[in-house]
């Protein structure tokens, strides 16, 4: 087990330093000369300052120089300088974070528990009404735009009903302290949280209902049947365990499609996430930025495919460890 | 092709999925021919609210503009960057799996390893940052679509290419000295085709998701107006005038629904051996 998390995650550092060169180059394909682009940002573009960024941020040397420059900041957590806020690209980051990962986790484990439930629900009763039901609501939600749902909540819960707040963490000014603030976070997170999820809820509910129709077909399901075991107990043990294992895996591959509406949702909803740190990244054309929140979303999706990878091992009966 | 056609139309959702596509052609071709208002000009007072006039059915948006006629104009850029994109992602996908899956050994390894990455790196944040990058225009929007949707094509055409190239008729054409060329463009590939098909269809709806999604953040091709830029725009109104946001999104949906539609049907009819349905 140890070594093939050491192996995973010399794989996942590999992957990292790949897209950060990838960044790296792409910085280079922006628009004009990055020093003069700065200096810009910076609200000042004579030659001698952009002689002076250029000394500073080593854009004089060769460009492989300037690569293991590069790569040797990122290594060391140095993600460039924000000349539009007027502050390092990781401290802007690492303020944001906490956010995103409460957004992203929170909508993850609604869409899987709610999911993995719809799922077995209409493999349960496959052929049913139920089952018809559940398959129609999937394929609608699989197919609506995350940006457009997120609208409609706002629509429904805000602006016609007034019972969910549109925008924001907290409510601003409220200085909410203990439980009262946590409420108040609960209650600004459930619409971005619903949104974000939905989409991912209509994915697991398709394939855990394919994925335990298929097991169900199995032999061994056959056997459990012949000992004489209850259905609940084949179900719940035999079936619903394997028929897990596509799920987890696609979870892993969804990680990134996660990170992308978290952008979306935390855009609509102003939630003070690193997506919304991107868009308005992407608003102000402040690269520096853009491109330190593309390295971090990717360095999450890495660290969550790892994860992804555990729990594999862990549910599938398959892989058995010799400790 | 008769068998084909046959199964397909036997699946409830294919039809309904060819139902909705074949009107979506039909708008985005003949649309703009029909109605010639331009979604970009003044018709009206701004706000007008949908089914008051018969002129502008679903109303006017902030600046008085055809909502009607913007739906309509907007399917052109959906369907064409949708299906642009999914032909370039096939075009650079298709070669690579084919290589792979053919040689084996090192240079599978390459460019497995190469395909991975680009599956590792999150796709929307690839796609906002070279759009960014290379400046919003329906040239970019496509390129960048097609570069974080092609790895999936790479990844399943490997797979039936490896699976296809021990069979004997490929062996056949390896001892009759054919090049490696005909045996992939002529012998493999033709056999391979079906489950690409059926991810093709798939890829052409996360494609327009991911182009009203750019287009919704403000990275939309600027003289081409698009259901995703529609929505955009008609956020910060939306106390105001919910249809500036409602039907644009419903077109999406609508769409994407149909493509994924086309895309379970397609593969009941193509592949009845691993068709899901549930007994």
């Amino acid at each position: 087990m140890l070594s093939f998390v050491a192996q995973r995650v010399v794989k996942g550092v590999i992957v990292l330093l790949a897209i950060v060169v990838l960044n790296f180059f792409l910085i280079r394909l922006a628009p004009g000369d990055p020093a003069v682009v700065m200096a810009g940002e910076a609200g000042a573009s004579d030659q001698i300052f952009v002689q002076q960024l250029k000394e500073k941020f080593g854009l004089d040397k060769p460009l492989p120089e300037q690569l293991f420059i590069y790569v040797k900041g990122i290594a060391t957590l140095d993600l460039g300088f924000s000349f539009r806020q007027q502050a390092p690209v990781s401290k802007l980051i690492l303020e944001r974070l906490p956010a995103t990962l409460l957004l992203t986790l929170t909508a993850f484990t609604i869409s899987l528990m709610l999911g993995v439930l719809f799922g077995t629900f209409a493999a349960r009763f496959a052929g049913t009404f139920l089952d018809t039901a559940i398959t129609v609501f999937a394929l609608i939600f699989y197919a609506m735009p995350i940006f457009w749902v997120a609208l409609m909540g706002i629509l429904l819960f805000s602006v016609t009903t007034d019972w969910l707040p549109s925008f924001g963490y907290e409510t601003v000014g409220a200085n909410l302290t203990g439980l009262a603030h946590v409420i108040d976070v609960a209650q600004h997170l459930i619409m971005p949280a619903m949104t974000l999820g939905l989409f991912f809820m209509a994915t697991y509910t398709r394939m855990t209902r394919a994925s335990m129709l298929e097991v169900k077909r199995l032999d061994f399901v056959k056997t459990a049947r012949a000992k004489g075991l209850s259905d609940a107990v084949i179900q719940r043990r035999h079936v619903l365990r394997n028929a897990l294992l596509p799920v987890v895996t696609l979870a892993g591959v969804h990680s990134g499609t996660l990170i992308g509406g978290a952008v979306i949702t935390e855009t609509v909803f102003a939630w003070p996430g690193i997506g919304r740190l991107m868009y308005d990244a992407l608003l102000q054309r402040d690269y520096n930025l853009l491109l330190g929140v593309f390295v971090i979303c990717s360095a999450m999706v890495l660290i969550f495919n790892l994860i992804t990878d555990l729990v594999y091992r862990l549910v599938d009966p398959r892989i058995e460890y010799a400790t | 092709m008769k068998q084909f056609w046959k199964s397909m139309l036997r699946s409830p959702s294919g039809v309904i999925g060819l139902i909705i596509l074949v009107l979506a052609i039909a708008v985005a071709v003949f649309g703009p021919l029909l109605f010639p208002n331009s979604p970009w000009r003044m018709v009206q007072r701004p706000f007008l609210p949908p089914f008051t006039l018969s002129t502008v059915p679903l109303g006017t948006d902030a600046l008085g503009r055809d909502v009607f006629a913007g739906m309509i104009f907007g399917a052109r850029v959906s369907l064409l960057v949708g299906l642009v994109s999914t032909l370039v992602a096939l075009i650079v996908g298709v070669p690579v799996g084919a290589m792979a899956g053919y040689f084996g050994g090192k240079v599978d390894d390459a460019l497995m390893r190469f395909t991975e990455f680009f599956q590792t790196i999150p796709s929307f944040a690839l796609a906002i940052v070279l759009v960014a990058i290379l400046q919003p225009s329906i040239y970019s929007i496509v390129a960048s679509i097609a570069v974080v949707s092609w790895p999936p094509v790479a990844r399943l055409v490997r797979g039936e290419v490896l699976s296809l190239r021990t069979r004997e008729y490929v062996q056949a054409a390896v001892v009759t000295g054919q090049s490696n060329t005909w045996i992939i463009l002529r012998e493999i590939l033709p056999n391979a085709l079906s489950p690409v098909i059926v991810l093709a269809s798939l890829m052409v709806a996360t494609a327009i998701l991911l182009e009203s999604s750019l287009a919704f953040l403000g990275l939309g091709d600027p003289n081409l107006i698009s259901w995703g830029y529609m929505v955009g725009a008609g956020r910060t109104v939306i106390r105001q005038a919910w249809w500036i946001t409602v039907f644009p999104g419903v077109a999406i949906l609508i769409s994407v629904l149909g493509l994924n539609l086309i895309g379970e049907g397609l593969n009941d009819a193509l592949n009845p051996r691993l068709s899901r349905e549930g007994r």
